[in-house]
């Protein structure tokens, strides 16, 4: 199924988890944050939440800045 | 002799007085060099897209842990409080702090804050129970008008972001610093040593600065010569200085002259 994450399409298998997907891109869980379709997921629902079809995602990290 | 005491920002205590930012470094490494040369405690960051494209790409965490360094996401980037609220809502998940730079910018050429569109993120985070600190135009009243609404540090420009020209308006950044009950912090325009002096020499409790350290020729040096320069104006601001006279005053006795 398609999803779109970070503003780009991408095809994801039915019924992948949040976590999993993370996991899959080879992203360091730790120090991310995830918004779903605009709501902030925390980290504790990352492995419950469940990738519905067009799910619109935003993963985010800290990178330098002034 | 005088002795100081620490910065208190929402419950958070630093005896360091300047803030140093991560962007525009050779490297992360070289960034983390320069943030100890500075003897900074806290850095400000930014929130991004992960880059999935590149995963080597270095980490800021793995070079400036948030062990060693405060965190202050900001908002960079950010020109509606919508946009701010958003991000900042991320950063806290991300890193789980609450303390915060917020700023909300007017346009890309002058990345002059938008006072309005800032204070009403100011509001909207403060009740969220976010620990705001605003980059802000060196306008007195709506410095006054974020302080009132519950920011716990009012960070006014000395001139515009990555411009290095100093401290253009010090009679407004003194004006903000007589009203405050919260710290002030000169946020912007510091380019070299005596820049700093001056923001530390007119009252203000710290200075936040990230180009006129990353671009300087010789990075690390010139962290540790903003560091001399925080504590040498501040030292003087504490020492109070002496009266401006317009004519000569002798410093040897004019009695026994020969």
């Amino acid at each position: 199924m398609q999803i779109f994450l970070n503003g780009e399409a991408c095809e994801v298998e039915a019924n992948s988890t949040l976590l999993t997907l993370v996991l899959s891109l080879g992203a360091d869980p730790r120090g991310i944050a995830i918004e779903r379709n605009l709501e902030i997921v925390p980290k504790s629902e990352h492995a419950s939440t469940i990738l519905q079809p067009d799910d619109h995602l935003e993963i985010v990290q800290f990178v330098g800045g002034g | 002799m005088t002795t100081d005491t620490a910065l208190e920002i929402a419950g958070h205590s630093f005896s360091s007085r300047l803030i140093v930012g991560t962007g525009k470094y050779a490297s992360y490494k070289q960034n983390a060099e320069a943030a100890r040369a500075a003897g900074a405690e806290m850095v400000t960051v930014a929130l991004r897209r992960v880059n999935w494209s590149n995963p080597d790409e270095e980490r800021l965490q793995d070079a400036l842990t948030p062990s060693e360094f405060t965190y202050l996401p900001n908002t960079a980037g950010c020109f509606t409080a919508d946009d701010a609220l958003r991000t900042l809502r991320l950063a806290r998940e991300a890193g789980g702090w609450s303390l915060v730079k917020l700023e909300v910018l007017a346009d890309q050429k002058t990345l002059y804050p938008d006072m309005e569109e800032t204070l009403s993120a100011a509001k909207a985070l403060i009740k969220d129970g976010f620990d705001v600190m605003v980059y802000c135009s060196d306008d007195p009243v709506y410095a006054r008008k974020l302080e009132d609404v519950g920011c716990c540090a009012i960070m006014p420009l000395g001139s515009l972001i990555g411009s290095g020209l100093g401290i253009q308006n010090p009679l407004n950044i003194r004006l903000i610093v007589e009203q405050a009950r919260v710290p002030v912090i000169v946020d912007a325009g510091v380019g070299t040593a005596s820049d700093a002096a001056i923001a530390m020499e007119l009252g203000c409790d710290g200075v936040l600065m990230n180009t006129a350290i990353a671009e300087a020729q010789a990075p690390i040096l010139m962290a540790s010569a903003m560091k001399h320069a925080v504590i040498a104006g501040r030292q003087a601001y504490l020492a109070g200085r002496m009266g401006r006279r317009l004519y000569a005053d002798p410093s040897s006795p004019l009695a026994g002259l020969i």
